[in-house]
């Protein structure tokens, strides 16, 4: 047997079940490699080994009992070690958004992607980094320290589900969870050579995911194939009726076999392929293109036109709304408190000393755009303008099934690279942005890698609530590529 | 000094919590927070923690649809929840959830009885929000309780239609009676359930520009609205009269110095920088439903005073008094319903004088009341029969108020019921002429004023229980 850690998911879960390893001893292998790795990669914010152990114990004595019952079902992800982004809630677990105005606060419930996971019986090895309050593409915002890209060390892994990214690819876990508003788990899923989903908006349930733009805000997971990912997002995916803004349509079956791709329309839109992009990110997406044409579908270059309004347009939106969700980080019930003599000193403490700089970028923009007199103008703006780039999508959806695009313009950039300047950092962000706008699901998966070995990664866009032909298109092309088999050398 | 030249102008905003079972977005039970030990009745949602969402209250919405209806008001299909930002300690998540630009109902009018006559006052809107926690002052720090944070609060704006203070404590008074109605608040105002904003402006009397207005919050009585008009309304008009400027701001009502206090200007208002929830969808209220809702509103305050004067042949004022409370006009029509020979009017009487006054001494609230209707009725019955007189009656019914027995066993073990029986009031009657032998004579002299006085004397006898028309022909009889 190889190496523990180097099993994909699927070949984990068919040996737990034939008894060829058990939970546990999956579980210490990942303990040991995190241990082993963390100090060059600092991919977790929070480790917990006594949790994992007492997971993957009980994984075992089940997998024990079902191995008499095999005509039982029992979820793929069942004894699986995996991570969770630091922005979804863990019971009695520091719960952090890489910021120091939640540290050490525990809260006392799940999210329920997290608890739906641990119902279908995941092992949880800790919490992964993240920029603070899940603003940033590559955990440099984070308040405690930046995650490392094991493809290079110098390198970040992207953001803002850097720390999750990282951890995947650098086989620390199996799976791990992230979330994505703007692009946070697509562009390090790219960033780190793996494969990463942004579920529709209202797939999964937000509910214990703290949130940042509520309009924007999905989970999603990364793994290092679309295979390994399909167990992740059965288990997820479904309404909940703590929250109001996830969809009741029931999950479809997604049969990974009828993986044909005949048939199939693939969109290319011109405005994704612009100037100050990468050559080797648009060889490499554009010979992916023809790999899915090899494999039977039919491409075709459609147009979004509004394209270059989804940045403007998401950051007045996402910073409106942020500014909104942040203003419970008031020092009164939880997190860590500077006292002053009157409330308001204690608020501009607080805040002012706790929130990292982006964090109150964010605020300041987000409460301008919404303010008496500019609302109109900004916030009220933006909204009108979200709905042409969401007209933009239904309108080729007409015409295709799938859209094909890079996920960055670029490949991990190196750390500190956009130190002082926050504009070139959202430009990063410019082709993930319009997805979340328009609320539909995107994967991304690597087609490729630069001069430096660093991955290059491609996504697909689907129409909202169409996961399935997501997983089928990445799948097929997974089959007929091995860029996910890559193993970054550590 | 009078200010009768100017008269004001007044818009209310009325906020009500709502009788719902759970909060408005979570599942915590609604509770009594002037008496449920702090943060008790609380979870995350209600206490703003990080992940946590809302979730609509459906029954809320239905209570708030009520009242709407009841107000004539517009019910929107598709009515949208805001978040209105603000920092205070009470306020959790930092934001409101509440109405803003499309609220659940719009332009409606309540219908008010003035000394004028008949005036309606037109409802601006009707939306749902959430309330707020509540901060307790400590030597030195300050305490927070969450019990009351996410109740479902219900605001009723009006157009500044009011003309008078009197009109507002009508306004509001009508209100308040209509919310209880129809069930859906407590309306106790002791625990602050419905509490009050006002605009307040004055004009010259005939005009019909409006003046420049101030605000007023912190009304949680009828009192405090009513002083708070009263003292403002003055303030105005007395800067007016000497020809100053009224400044557009905030003002708060403090109970103990009775004055309006400055809280902000216009340039410092709040930025509430409302915009629409992104984590509740736009709400769709079926118009199936709004049509049930609508078939199932009970009769109004108004409506039943009408009908129980036209019906019972009540005076106005009598039916008001019976009509204020759902549960006293109920007791009303059940009570005329099992007795149908006696005078509904009696019944009115009764009930409004006698058995409020009796609950009233007693410190009873009327739900608490033992009395049933029927026996009430089977009472004025007895009186009005004469199987028992009225002051005996006074007495059967303070018993009948404090150990719920029926009025017919109460008259039977009192041994209150009237003498009838002609042969023993002859008896008394003669024993009573036998003792006064110089009365009699006098009488027969031609006093005949001693009459009355000799009949006094039968019904002392009598121990008041002798029908005094039977007594009053057998004295005459006697006397012949």
């Amino acid at each position: 047997m190889p190496n523990l850690t180097d099993l994909s998911l699927l070949e984990a879960a068919s040996a737990l079940r034939k008894g060829d390893v058990s939970s546990v001893e999956l579980t210490e292998a990942c303990l040991e490699r995190i241990e082993a790795l963390e100090p060059q990669l600092h991919a977790f914010l929070a480790q917990t080994p006594d949790l994992a152990i007492s997971q993957a114990k009980a994984a075992d004595q089940r997998l024990q009992e079902w191995r008499k019952k095999p005509e039982e079902p029992l979820p793929l992800t069942h004894g699986i070690p995996v991570a969770i982004k630091d922005i979804l809630c863990l019971e009695g677990i520091p719960t952090t958004c890489g910021s120091r105005i939640l540290e050490d606060f525990r809260p006392p419930y799940s999210a329920t992607s997290v608890a739906r996971l641990i119902d279908n019986g995941v092992v949880i090895l800790g919490k992964t980094n993240t920029d603070e309050f899940a603003m940033g593409s590559s955990t440099e915002n984070s308040a405690y320290g930046t995650t490392h890209n094991p493809w290079g060390l110098d390198r970040v892994p992207g953001g803002s589900s850097g720390g999750s990214a990282a951890a995947v690819a650098a086989h620390m876990c199996f799976a791990a969870l992230g979330t994505d508003t703007g692009g946070s788990v697509r562009q390090p899923a790219s960033f780190c050579g793996i494969t990463g989903l942004k579920t529709s908006y209202g797939r999964v349930s937000r509910y214990g995911l703290i949130a940042y733009g509520s309009s924007l805000d999905t989970v999603g997971a990364l793994t290092r194939s679309a295979a390994d990912l399909l167990p992740l997002f059965i288990a997820m995916a479904g309404h909940d009726p703590l929250d109001s803004t996830c969809m009741p349509d029931p999950v479809p079956e997604i049969n990974l076999d009828d993986g044909n791709l005949t048939g199939v329309r693939i969109g290319v839109p011109k405005e994704y392929f612009i100037e100050g992009i990468q050559d080797e990110v648009e060889t490499a997406v554009r010979s992916a293109v023809n790999v899915f044409e090899e494999l039977g579908a039919e491409i075709q270059e459609v147009s979004l036109p509004h394209t270059d309004l989804a940045l403007p347009v998401y950051y007045l939106i996402a910073p409106a709304e942020a500014s909104a969700n942040l203003a419970r980080y008031d020092a009164v019930r939880f997190g860590p408190r500077r006292k002053s003599e009157k409330l308001w000193d204690q608020y501009l403490r607080t805040r002012g000393e706790l929130f990292g700089p982006e964090v109150k970028r964010r605020i300041m923009l987000g409460t301008y755009a919404l303010s008496a007199g500019y609302y109109d103008a900004y916030y009220g703006q933006a909204q009108k303008v979200r709905t042409l780039i969401k007209d933009d999508f239904d309108t080729v959806f007409k015409d295709v099934d799938l859209i094909a695009c890079p996920v960055a313009p670029t490949t991990a950039f190196r750390i500190g690279e956009h130190g002082d300047d926050p504009l070139a950092m959202y430009l990063e962000d410019v082709f993930t942005l319009p997805a979340n706008l328009a609320g539909v699901p995107g994967m991304a998966f690597p087609v490729g890698f630069d001069r430096n070995d660093l991955p290059v990664g491609m996504q697909l866009n689907a129409p909202h609530l169409g996961e399935k032909a997501l997983f089928q298109a990445v799948h097929a092309y997974q089959t007929q590529t091995d860029w996910h088999l890559r193993k970054p050398d550590l | 000094m009078t200010n009768s030249a100017f008269e004001p102008v007044i818009g209310l905003e009325v906020h009500a919590e709502l009788l719902t079972q759970s909060k408005m977005f979570c599942g915590c039970a609604v509770v009594d927070s002037t008496i449920a030990e702090p943060n008790t009745s609380v979870c995350e949602i209600c206490t703003g923690m990080p992940g946590t969402l809302p979730v609509i209250n459906e029954r809320a919405i239905e209570f708030a649809v009520r009242v709407a209806l009841a107000l004539h008001c517009t019910i929107s299909e598709t009515s949208v929840f805001a978040r209105k930002n603000y920092f205070y300690p009470d306020l959790p998540k930092g934001y409101q959830i509440s109405q803003f630009e499309l609220p659940l109902a719009h332009d409606g009018w309540l219908a008010i009885e003035t000394e004028a006559g008949e005036k309606r006052i037109r409802i601006r809107r009707v939306h749902l929000e959430e309330d707020t926690g509540k901060l307790f002052h400590r030597q030195g720090h300050s305490l927070v309780d969450f019990n009351r944070s996410g109740v479902p609060l219900l605001e009723i704006v009006s157009e500044p239609d009011l003309s008078s203070i009197e009109e507002a404590k009508i306004y509001t008074t009508a209100l308040r009676s209509i919310l209880r109605y129809l069930e859906v608040t407590t309306g106790d105002m002791e625990k602050g359930v419905i509490r009050f904003e006002a605009n307040v402006s004055v004009r010259q009397a005939g005009s019909t520009e409006l003046g420049i207005r101030t605000e007023i919050k912190n009304l949680n009585s009828f009192r405090a609205m009513t002083h708070a008009l009263s003292y403002e309304v003055e303030r105005q008009s007395n800067i007016l009269k000497e020809g100053g400027e009224i400044s557009q701001e905030t003002l708060g009502w403090d109970e103990a110095s009775s004055s309006t206090v400055s809280q902000r200007s216009k340039e410092e208002a709040h930025d509430y920088r409302y915009f629409p929830e992104p984590d509740l969808p736009p709400l769709h209220v079926e118009p199936t439903w709004v049509a049930q809702i609508q078939s199932e509103l009970p009769e109004l305050p108004l409506e039943k005073r009408r009908r129980f004067v036209a019906e019972y042949g009540l005076t106005a004022y009598a039916a008001g008094v019976l009509t204020t409370e759902r549960s006293v006009g109920d007791y009303f029509e059940a009570a005329v319903e099992s007795a149908p020979k006696v005078r509904s009017i009696k019944i009115a009487n009764w009930l409004s004088s006698d058995l409020f006054g009796l609950l009233n001494q007693a410190g009873i609230d009327f739900q608490d009341n033992d009395v049933p209707p029927v026996d009430l009725a089977r009472l004025v019955e007895m009186v009005e029969i004469g199987e028992v007189n009225a002051t005996s009656a006074k007495t059967v019914l303070a018993e009948m108020v404090s150990s719920g027995k029926s009025p017919d066993d109460i008259v039977r073990s009192l041994g209150l019921s009237m003498i009838q029986d002609p042969e023993v009031i002859e008896s008394i009657v003669r024993r009573v002429l036998d003792a006064h032998p110089r009365q009699v004579a006098d009488y027969l002299d031609g006093n005949t004023g001693i009459f009355q006085w000799l009949f006094g004397q039968v019904m002392k006898e009598a121990e008041g229980r002798a029908n005094p028309s039977a007594v009053r022909s057998a004295l005459s009889a006697a006397l012949e």
